[in-house]
């Protein structure tokens, strides 16, 4: 009877995993990165290599250079969580063939079957982290921030829309990273801080930390927001804030050693596996990055005029100011629902003006957008299309053009139907959004001018206006979304279909990358702007005042 | 909803370009080189490929018309000589062109969505029913085929014959005829059918027959089918018999290449079993030239014990299987349903007992049966079964391991959406649409009180259905898994 017992809304999400899967699949038959182009390959090799480092060599070599481990041929350079994983990985591979991890003989070793054991190893992760965090995240925040005014995105339909959000799938299962891993776990302690089980939020996020050290990018509004929560509200003692505190203090510091515990042993191990994570040496970007710095060089070249050194304290310097506002905002005014804009303004500060940053980071800032989605469904759409847009450089050197095309049309297209479906219950007309633009251009044309003079018309029309101020924004706001989208669909249609001029042979990534940092920072401003005019939540006061009274 | 059905079903096929793809990837390129770059007269004495052109000559016109296309792409791909050519530009060409005339086939089962009583069923079902077909996607957009547009013009047809426009579907079935010639398996059905509704439009044979009227009719439907055959068939006036041994080729054996799940392959078994039953015992001897039926070659073989099986012998029993099914559609035929069912029996009476029958050709059976399935209950659950158990028999078509994970997404999502939908099509009838597993203790042995009432209701038909489909799983299990140790 189990047809009966579920609901429809439960059938949505089960079609929508399915299909989120099973596009998921069809993403592994395209190219991976740097496949079949040695001597260095790309980040499948290097996935690939330290399955071999980690399967062959004791512990404590797998970060050291050496005669066995030659660090300048992808050497690890994430967390030791990540080193485990793929621990665990290469001894599968063992198993199935042990030509897959053999010392120095199966570097560069491409096959069929072993493209297929690869493809199958992120499409378990995926499975088991990052769609169930999704799912889970949006049916445990149902009521989350649910404005009077605005009815946020129903669950069913944000969750499919977040697993079929073409970013993560093309880098996973296309390029090939285990990004799923980190990030499924940041949402998983997203959801435990918003339910406000502390413990288990700093237990998930140590773990996603310690897989990749980008999360870092997301760990200042979890300091934060865990900080102020044992802040004591009035009426409560200071020791229960203490208590509070030091109970998160000793689970981070606990899942820390737990994780780092056989790197301890030797101060040396520490330093170097420690090192192996900030690769500062590196520069200020790689390739065309859609971020501040990278712009800012087409002007005024940096590299020329900085040390790297140099380079490091401004990108410093320049990120702290820019996180300062959201971060202290959520401290001092702390709401669960600025919580994952806080997230999103810190990853985007990150994104835009740290050191080091790959066109792929951007994933980071995705992921808290994902989460928002039902509050701001159009720019949360807006957003996430110009975050693939902003690497289609890196897609197109894949070879996973058409996968990018189907996938964004997939999107689009499923983005649509659910906006339309929403708008049908929202405003209760039959034909959902066509209906609210034809009443908005009805109105736009239903201006009286047999007997007006121009003057007549222009007051009728600025009446007009005031009156349908709103509707007329809402318009505006969606015709300029749908320019600025077009832009980046024209400007990836230049990058693959015309060579560059012969003196500018990056124009295109260029042009690229610069349209997109244009936007980021706008969304940076945005995204700010909306989290400080949510105003602190009084939950906990009046709870409080309720039980004295 | 059909438009965005088709929208994201196109964007899956997109995904899937890179994927395998078998011989018939080059059999269709080669017959696009074929009629390219070889005069007309030529096109079936061609045989510098092993893969002659075997189609009716209006695919051949079709395949010519998407050369011109291609020489857009690459040139080099419509080079006879170029054998096994597979350039990006080929397989993206090839893979598109495939997607785009799958457009057709969308069309057609928009028309058949209008021609039936508008309803949900018709709006949201059917649609995803058929345009999501997890057979035709594993066929033509990674095996390779143009099946899409072939079934779009059946559904064209289908269409017009719903809607009582008996004109517009025997052209259209002509054309289908003309481009691939398997779809003689339904033409008993439309004899009947157009001789039945259109010529012999009367209450009843015994009284009044408007004769006039009948000839007339009679003369305009003959006046079509022979004008479509004679517009493909007369350029090649001077050499037919070419033509038809080319589309014939009675000598490739009973039984494809991979054996269809037929009566065929249980007679195969049977003869195997015996013949290896009797060699232990002593009575025969091992022949030395015995050619493997199971090898994967087109080739002609005969059994070692049972009679040898003849292309008349097949005839004669895929005519008598047809023949009730036949005869109940002169004499009932009010409904279109009932049609469309004579076309389903033709079907799989063809598919269980004809001449070298492919696997691929089970989906003749489903997509009618897809439209079937939201008009009758009884038709539903026919389809659910036919629907898993075929597509699922059209696995060993893509045995690469890379597609084992596609293949299987893909026909749970169908099965799970044909069940879930029909479900709620037939809400008073839920508990009969049951996945094996996932309900124990239900539907098997247990009555339910049922709100519709007024059905047969057989309780034990579902539970066998169950075990059945179970064991489905675990043969696929054992095939992808058990068979290597």
């Amino acid at each position: 009877m189990f047809c009966v017992k579920l609901s429809c809304e439960v059938w949505l999400v089960i079609f929508g995993t399915l299909v989120a899967v099973l596009l998921r699949g069809c993403t592994t038959l395209h190219p991976y990165s740097g496949e079949g182009s040695p001597p260095m390959y790309g980040d499948y090799e290097a996935q690939r290599h330290w399955m071999e480092i980690t399967t062959n060599l004791p512990i404590t070599e797998w970060y050291k250079n050496g005669s066995e481990n030659d660090l300048m041929y992808w050497g690890l350079d994430y967390p030791p969580l990540t080193a485990y994983h793929m621990f665990a990985a290469g001894k599968l591979a063992e198993l199935i063939n042990e030509n897959y991890t053999k010392l120095h003989d199966s570097r560069g070793f491409e096959s069929d079957e072993h493209k297929l054991f690869m493809r199958y190893t992120v499409l378990v992760v995926d499975i088991l982290v990052y769609i169930p965090s999704l799912v889970v995240y949006f049916y445990a925040t149902e009521c989350q921030g649910s404005d009077k005014k605005v009815k946020p995105l129903s669950p069913p339909l944000s969750t499919i829309l977040g697993l079929l959000y073409p970013g993560i799938i093309l880098i996973d299962h296309g390029h090939f990273q285990y990004n799923c891993v980190s990030l499924g776990l940041a949402i998983f302690a997203t959801v435990f801080v918003l339910k406000k089980f502390n413990i288990a939020a700093s237990i998930c996020f140590c773990a996603a930390l310690n897989y990749k050290q980008m999360e870092l990018y997301h760990s200042l509004p979890f300091f934060m927001y865990l900080l102020s929560s044992c802040v004591p509200k009035p009426g409560q003692s200071t020791t229960s804030g203490i208590i509070k505190l030091s109970k998160i203090a000793i689970t981070v510091v606990l899942s820390f050693l737990t994780i780092w515990a056989p790197f301890l042993f030797n101060m040396d191990d520490f330093l170097v596996v420690l090192q192996r994570q900030f690769p500062l040496s590196r520069g200020v970007f790689e390739d065309k990055v859609s971020n501040f710095w990278c712009v800012l060089n087409i002007f005024y070249k940096l590299k020329l005029r900085f040390t790297n050194y140099e380079m490091m304290r401004i990108c410093l310097f320049a990120t702290i100011s820019m996180v300062f506002p959201s971060s202290i905002d959520l401290f001092l005014r702390p709401s669960s629902k600025k919580f994952v804009l806080a997230l999103i303004n810190s990853s985007l500060a990150f994104f835009l003006f740290s050191f080091q940053v790959h066109e792929k980071t951007i994933l980071l800032v995705a992921i808290p957008v994902i989460l928002y989605f039902p509050q701001k469904p159009f720019v949360c759409f807006w957003f996430l299309c110009l975050s693939v847009f902003s690497m289609t450089p890196l897609l197109y050197k894949d070879g996973l053009v058409i996968a990018t095309v189907a996938l964004m049309i997939f999107y689009s297209t499923s983005f649509q139907v659910s906006i339309e479906h929403f708008y049908r219950n929202y405003l209760n007309a039959s034909d959902g959004l066509a209906e609210y633009y034809r009443s908005l251009l009805h109105v736009l044309l239903n201006i009286e001018y047999k007997k007006a003079t121009q003057l007549d018309i222009l007051k009728l029309t600025y009446k007009e206006i005031v009156r349908n101020r709103k509707t007329l924004k809402q318009f505006a706001f969606h015709l300029f979304m749908f320019t600025s989208l077009m832009g980046s669909v024209f400007l990836s249609f230049l990058l693959l279909v015309f060579d560059p001029p012969e003196r500018y042979p990056d124009l295109f990534p260029l042009l690229i990358s610069a349209y997109s940092a244009v936007h980021f920072f706008g969304f940076f401003v945005y995204f700010n702007v909306q989290q400080i005019k949510i105003p602190q939540e009084f939950d906990d006061i009046r709870n409080v005042k309720l039980k004295s009274s | 909803m059909i438009f965005t059905v088709t929208c994201l079903t196109t964007c899956v096929k997109l995904l899937l370009i890179p994927a395998y793809r078998s011989t018939d990837f080059e059999v269709h390129r080669n017959w696009m080189a074929i009629t390219h770059s070889l005069p007309l007269k030529r096109w079936y004495f061609e045989d510098r490929s092993e893969w002659t052109l075997d189609y009716p000559p209006l695919f051949a016109y079709f395949e010519y018309v998407l050369s011109f296309v291609a020489s857009l792409f690459d040139k080099n791909m419509l080079v006879v000589e170029n054998l096994n050519y597979e350039s990006q530009q080929t397989l993206l060409f090839q893979r598109l062109s495939v997607i785009i005339t799958d457009l057709v086939y969308a069309y057609g089962s928009y028309l058949c969505c209008k021609s039936i009583q508008k309803s949900w069923r018709t709006d949201v079902v059917l649609p995803i029913l058929l345009i999501t077909n997890c057979g035709l996607i594993m066929v033509d957009h990674i095996h390779f085929q143009y099946n899409g547009i072939l079934y779009g013009v059946l559904l064209i047809s289908l269409s017009y014959a719903m809607q009582a426009k008996y004109v517009l579907a025997a052209f259209w079935f002509s054309v289908l005829l003309n481009m691939k010639h398997i779809y003689m398996y339904l033409a008993p059905a439309y004899f009947v059918f157009l001789l039945r509704k259109y010529c012999l439009n009367g209450v009843s044979i015994k009284n009044n027959i408007n004769t006039a009227r009948s000839i007339k009719n009679f003369a305009t439907l003959g006046a079509i089918v022979i004008g479509v055959f004679s517009f493909t068939f007369l350029p090649f006036y001077d050499h037919l018999g070419q033509v038809l041994s080319r589309m014939f080729p009675f000598k490739r054996g009973l039984c494809h290449a991979y054996w269809a799940p037929n009566f065929w392959a249980i007679y195969n078994t049977i003869d195997k079993i015996l013949h290896l039953f009797l060699l232990k015992l002593g009575i025969v001897t091992k022949k030395s030239s015995s050619a493997s039926m199971t090898g994967g070659l087109v080739q002609e073989f005969s059994h070692e014990v049972l009679p040898s099986v003849t292309p008349i012998v097949t005839l004669v029993l895929t005519a008598s299987m047809m023949l009730p099914a036949l005869i109940k559609l002169w004499s009932l035929n009010r409904h279109p349903s009932d049609f469309l069912r004579s076309i389903v029996l033709c079907a799989l009476s063809s598919f269980l007992f004809g001449w070298h029958v492919h696997e691929k050709a089970i989906i003749m059976a489903i997509i009618p049966l897809s439209i079937l399935s939201i008009m009758d209950v009884n038709d539903a659950k026919t389809f659910l079964l036919i629907g898993i158990v075929g597509h699922y028999s059209l696995f060993p078509l893509l045995f690469p391991s890379s597609l084992l994970f596609i293949k299987v997404m893909l026909i749970i999502l169908y099965s799970t959406y044909a069940l879930h939908s029909l479900s709620k099509v037939y809400p008073f009838a839920a508990h009969n649409f049951s996945l094996p597993l996932l309900n124990k203790g239900n539907g098997g042995h247990t009555q339910h009180p049922e709100p519709g009432g007024n059905r047969t209701h057989d309780p034990g038909c579902s539970g066998q259905a169950r075990s059945y489909l179970t064991h489905l799983g675990l043969s696929e299990a054992y095939n992808e898994f058990g068979h290597k140790f």
